[in-house]
Formats: C-alpha cells, sequence, structure tokens
C-alpha cells in the first residue's frame, strides 16, 4: 500500500467517454442512485417537526457536543487557536453546556491546540492532503498527515481528489483514501467528498460508498471544506447518511457523519438532528457518530439555550466570538 | 364588462420585504361604517407574533451598522426625500386613514401634511443634532476632551392609536435621523396606515431593514419588547400596566424606555411633539480625550 502512490500517478489516463459511462453505471448498479424529487421531499419534511422546550433544549445541548469548532483562514495564529480551545472547553459561563466534540484547524497549528487540549477529552482534528484542493503530490498529502498526527492531531479530514473520482478512475481515488487511512495511523478519519463539485445526489452516493469501503469502522464522511461555493445541505448530508444506513445493513460496519459549511443556525442543527434520527437511529446521535463542522453554530446554539433557559431572546455580542463565520 | 375589483393583501414591511406573519395569523379590521352602513371588511392583517419580532430585529440588526455609519448628511438626504414622496402620496395615504376610521376626512388630510412636515423637521436636524447636543469640553490639561453623540443600535417602538400616521412617524424618525434602525408595532386599533406607509417606505431611499413595520396585538408583543435584550431602547406610548412592563423588561435586559402615557391623549400635531430632545432620547454620549497638537 505504501508505494501505491506511484502507482496512481501512472495509471491515470482520461478514459473514453464511454469507458466514463461504464465504470459509473457498473458501479451504479451495485450501489443503487437517488431519487432526487424523493430525497428533497423527505428533507422538507424534516424542517417540520415541532421540536419544543425539553427535547429542544436537549437537541441544542447534543449539538453542541457535536461541534468541530472551527477556524481555517491564512490568518489563524498560535493565539488565536488559544482562545478557539478555550472556547471549545467551555462554550458558555453556563455549566450545563457540555464542552464540544473537537476543534478543527491547520495542520501547522496542530501542536499549539494539542498543548492547550492536552488535559480534556476534545479532539483535536486537523484538515490535511492539501486542503482543500487535495491536488497535491500523494507523497506530500502523505507526509502531511503523517505530521499533523505526530504533532498530537487525533482526526485527520481529508479531501478526496474529485478530479479522479469524476474521470472515473474509482480505484485510484480508494487506493489514495486507503494510503492516507493507513498514514493515520491511530488517528481517527474523516473523508470529504466535497459534494459540491460532484454536481449529482448519484455521485455523492457512489463517493460515499468508495470512501466507506476503505476506510474503517469509526470513520467518518464528510460533505464539504467549506471553502468551494456550496456546502452541506440537508439533501446531500440525507444522501451520505442514507448511503451510511445502506452500508452498515449491508456489511455491518458503522461509519460516522460530519455535515460542515453552511449551518449557521440552531434551528438548521435541529433539522440535521432530525434526519440522522429519522435515518439512523439514537447510536448515531452522538459525537463519536456524528459531528457538525462550524464555527458560527456554536454561538447560536449558545443564544439559543439561553432563549430556552430565560424565556428572553438574545443579543449575539452577549457570547464571545471563537472563531469567524465558515 | 362588470369587473371583479383587485383587494389588496396587507402584508407587513420588514427586512425590506413585503411579509405575512410567520405564524399565518391575521386579524379582521372594518371599514369605516357610514351612517346608515353595514359593517364591511377592509383587510385582513397579519398578526404578527414574538418570533415576528425576533426575525425584524434580526433584519434591524443586519440593516444597523451600515445605517449608522452613513454621513448624517446622507440620512438627512433620505429623510428629506421621504417627506417628499409623501407628500406626492398624500391622496393615498389620507384615503387610507379616512377608511380604515381612523379620521375624518378633513382631519386626515391636516394629518397627513403634518406628517410630511415632520420628516422635513427631522431630515433638517440630522447634520445639526450633534453640535446642540455633543461638546469640546474645558478640562485641566492639554488635552480636547469631546463628547461626541452616537445611536445605540436596534430602537423597538410601540405607535399610538391617535394618528396612526402621524404618531408613528413622530416616533420613528428622531430615532433613525441619528442612526439608529428601529422595529415598530403600528397601532392595534388602526393599522392601516402603516401598511401603506410600509408601501412608501419600499420604494424610498430608506435601506430595508432600517425601518421595519409590525402590526399585531400589544399583549402579545409588548413582554417581548421588554425582554428582548438586542432591543436597546423602546419609544412606546402605552398604559399605565404596559409602562410597568416595558420597565420591569427593561430592567433585566437593560434598556432604555421612553413612555408616553396613552390616556394623556397627545397632541401630535403641535410644536411640542417635535424636538432634538427626541433625538437624544435614543443617543449614547462618548466622551474621549485627545491630546493637543498630537
Amino acid at each position: 500500500m505504501g508505494d501505491s502512490g506511484r502507482d496512481i500517478t501512472r495509471t491515470m489516463s482520461p478514459p473514453a467517454g464511454a469507458a466514463l459511462r461504464t465504470s459509473f453505471s457498473k458501479l451504479f448498479d451495485e450501489i443503487g442512485t437517488v431519487d432526487q424529487v424523493g430525497i428533497e421531499e423527505r428533507v422538507a419534511k424534516f424542517t417540520t417537526r415541532s421540536i419544543k422546550k425539553g427535547s429542544k433544549l436537549w437537541g441544542l445541548k447534543t449539538a453542541v457536543s457535536m461541534v468541530d469548532l472551527t477556524t481555517l483562514e491564512g490568518k489563524d495564529t498560535p493565539g488565536k487557536i488559544a482562545s478557539l480551545c478555550q472556547k471549545a472547553r467551555r462554550p458558555s459561563a453556563d455549566p450545563d453546556v457540555p464542552p464540544v466534540a473537537a476543534v478543527c484547524i491547520y495542520p501547522f497549528l496542530v501542536k499549539y491546540a494539542a498543548r492547550w487540549l492536552a488535559d480534556t477529552a476534545i479532539k483535536v482534528a486537523s484538515v490535511a492532503t492539501a486542503f482543500p484542493s487535495g491536488q497535491s503530490p500523494l507523497p506530500l498529502r502523505l507526509e502531511e498527515v503523517r505530521t499533523a498526527v505526530s504533532d498530537g492531531a487525533d482526526e485527520i479530514d481529508m479531501v478526496i481528489n474529485r478530479g479522479l473520482f469524476l474521470s472515473g478512475e474509482f480505484n485510484a481515488v480508494q487506493d489514495e483514501i486507503s494510503a492516507v487511512v493507513e498514514a493515520c495511523g491511530d488517528a481517527q478519519l474523516k473523508v470529504i467528498l466535497e459534494v459540491s463539485e460532484l454536481d449529482t445526489y448519484d455521485n455523492v452516493r457512489a463517493a460515499s460508498f468508495l470512501a466507506m469501503q476503505v476506510i474503517r469502522p469509526g470513520d467518518f464522511i464528510k460533505t464539504s471544506t467549506g471553502k468551494a461555493s456550496g456546502s452541506a445541505t440537508l439533501a446531500n448530508t440525507q444522501v451520505m447518511i442514507e448511503a451510511i444506513r445502506d452500508f452498515y445493513l449491508a456489511t455491518g460496519i458503522a461509519i460516522g457523519m460530519k455535515p460542515a459549511g453552511g449551518i449557521k443556525t440552531a434551528k438548521q442543527a435541529l433539522h440535521y438532528l432530525v434526519a440522522v434520527k429519522e435515518t439512523l437511529g439514537d447510536a448515531w446521535l452522538n459525537s463519536s457518530r456524528y459531528r457538525f463542522g462550524a464555527s458560527s453554530l456554536l454561538n447560536d446554539l449558545l443564544r439559543q439555550i439561553e432563549k430556552e433557559k430565560t424565556g428572553a431572546y438574545q443579543a449575539p455580542y452577549y457570547f464571545t466570538e471563537a472563531a469567524e463565520s465558515y | 364588462m362588470a369587473r371583479i375589483p383587485v383587494t389588496k393583501t396587507p402584508k407587513v414591511y420588514v427586512g425590506g420585504q413585503f411579509i405575512r406573519s410567520e405564524s399565518g395569523r391575521v386579524f379582521p379590521i372594518q371599514k369605516k361604517l357610514s351612517p346608515k352602513g353595514q359593517p364591511s371588511l377592509l383587510a385582513n392583517i397579519p398578526q404578527c407574533t414574538r418570533k415576528d419580532l425576533r426575525n425584524a430585529v434580526e433584519a434591524a440588526a443586519k440593516a444597523g451598522p451600515d445605517w449608522a455609519r452613513r454621513t448624517p448628511y446622507n440620512r438627512g438626504q433620505i429623510l428629506y426625500r421621504l417627506g417628499e414622496m409623501l407628500e406626492s402620496r398624500s391622496a393615498e395615504m389620507t384615503d387610507a386613514l379616512v377608511i380604515s376610521g381612523a379620521s375624518t376626512k378633513a382631519a386626515a388630510a391636516k394629518e397627513v401634511v403634518a406628517s410630511v412636515d415632520r420628516l422635513i423637521y427631522y431630515a433638517g436636524w440630522s447634520d445639526k443634532y450633534e453640535q446642540v447636543l455633543g461638546n469640546t469640553n474645558p478640562v485641566a490639561g492639554p488635552f480636547f476632551n469631546f463628547t461626541v453623540a452616537e445611536p445605540m443600535g436596534i430602537i423597538g417602538i410601540i405607535a399610538d392609536d391617535a394618528f396612526p400616521l402621524l404618531g408613528l412617524l413622530s416616533q420613528i424618525a428622531p430615532v433613525i435621523v441619528s442612526g439608529n434602525v428601529c422595529v415598530a408595532l403600528a397601532s392595534e386599533e388602526f393599522p392601516y396606515p402603516a401598511i401603506v406607509l410600509g408601501e412608501l417606505l419600499a420604494v424610498s431611499d430608506l435601506p430595508g431593514g432600517v425601518v421595519n413595520l409590525l402590526t399585531g396585538f400589544r399583549k402579545e408583543l409588548v413582554p417581548t419588547f421588554a425582554t428582548h435584550t438586542h432591543i436597546r431602547g423602546v419609544n412606546a406610548v402605552v398604559s399605565q400596566e404596559e409602562k410597568k412592563q416595558l420597565q420591569l423588561g427593561a430592567a433585566e435586559s437593560i434598556k432604555r424606555v421612553r413612555a408616553r402615557k396613552r390616556d394623556d391623549e397627545i397632541d401630535w400635531t403641535g410644536e411640542k411633539a417635535q424636538s432634538v430632545y427626541e433625538i437624544r432620547d435614543f443617543i449614547e454620549f462618548k466622551t474621549t480625550w485627545h491630546p493637543i497638537g498630537a
């Protein structure tokens, strides 16, 4: 597996249109396709559930415990990571609010975050593999992963090579993911499909299966980088969690899910939780199987928790900013 | 050929858009009765909820920074233009006041004229109130010491039932001229003129979200005006009961309350109803030091 990287680059030649169609239709025969209208109708229903009082408070707190508090900006500094970690440990003055699941940062900053979070259960997640495009030579990407892990990253968020996927080079895509799995060692892996660049729900389902077939139980698949034009929606997340469900029913292997990008409000987060509950069940309603990749979401969750407790709508500036929105 | 009349669905003007209440609820208002006429429906008015108020505050919060950053001169121009537009629509506005039974034809015409004048009055103040309310303070040292007037942010407005147009505008204009944004609850009894006012605001130069107009029941909305912590002040015409409610909520959320008594039968047409001190009511004063010669 170690030198599969070199093989991939050699075998990469754009297949002819017919061959491309064949490779996709073969895959779709195997895993099935997505009913676009059905999916969109289904997720529209998730937004109509009435969640009030106690269950709302539970949902909000659960969502806080699932947040991967994220900052992925060129201007990030160790100081900013320190305040992000502080926010992650104790999001609110209210002791009732749990810490978040993880912080998600660039590899260079992992060593600082690891120090700040050493005495907590909060994970350090690092994007790696030439995030967000994934367009670097494989050995460099693998080295980036190994460096992040040795600096103290508990989780690695990798991006798949969308170009390879779209040109039907499924084996190459899987080989790359396998290589990263190996480079991760004990670290958990999240595979970012970047759904907005995959164009169709069928492709999202296909990419989900390709990733799930080679990652380990407990690893995650993730919607987006947050850097492309589109991001997580209820619909593309639904396609992915249905893929997780089908994969689980077929193999018994449980894969986690992380929607990321564009989830900014507590209300949206509750809609996503409804989708999980009604598709995957309670076993996925915890931070070891489900995460939100977000930054501004956390403050809106805190705001709504405070609203539930006091009955008064809260001003956004009552809550500290951990990082700018993504 | 007989034509089926096209009636208007009144919607409230929030965040630069015309919306229904999120609840979907409406309440009917009647046309003014002629001496021997039967009561007949004028319109179904949106019955806004506290969630609508919350959404309106979010819309106001979005519009706030840009509005506050504009030059006082520009804000004055926009208010003046609003006055111009109301002048040219005075027939429509008079009709809105009369048809909903808020006033007689003569009184309504007078109210619209006074409303135009009020807008012009505050437009004039836009680049002058700071000279009157701010100051350069004498200090014992080589420093300039300035007191400058700054807007507070989002202001809630609860309008009077008497003079449903003039009263509302007399509360809105001094609030927004200094760079505040507002969420206003129109008269419960005569909400129709506020609906028409929204249509005027939508085509004016006022950016969407600076003035947000809600219609509905005071009973349902006053408590939220009182407790919402993002609303920095309330400019209200209220009963004794509502005043207490506002003050209790304001103490909790630390906001300024300017309450006029509803029972006082305020004469909104009078000279006393307009003043630079109406602007001062929703200003924060900031004092800064600056070394001389540096």
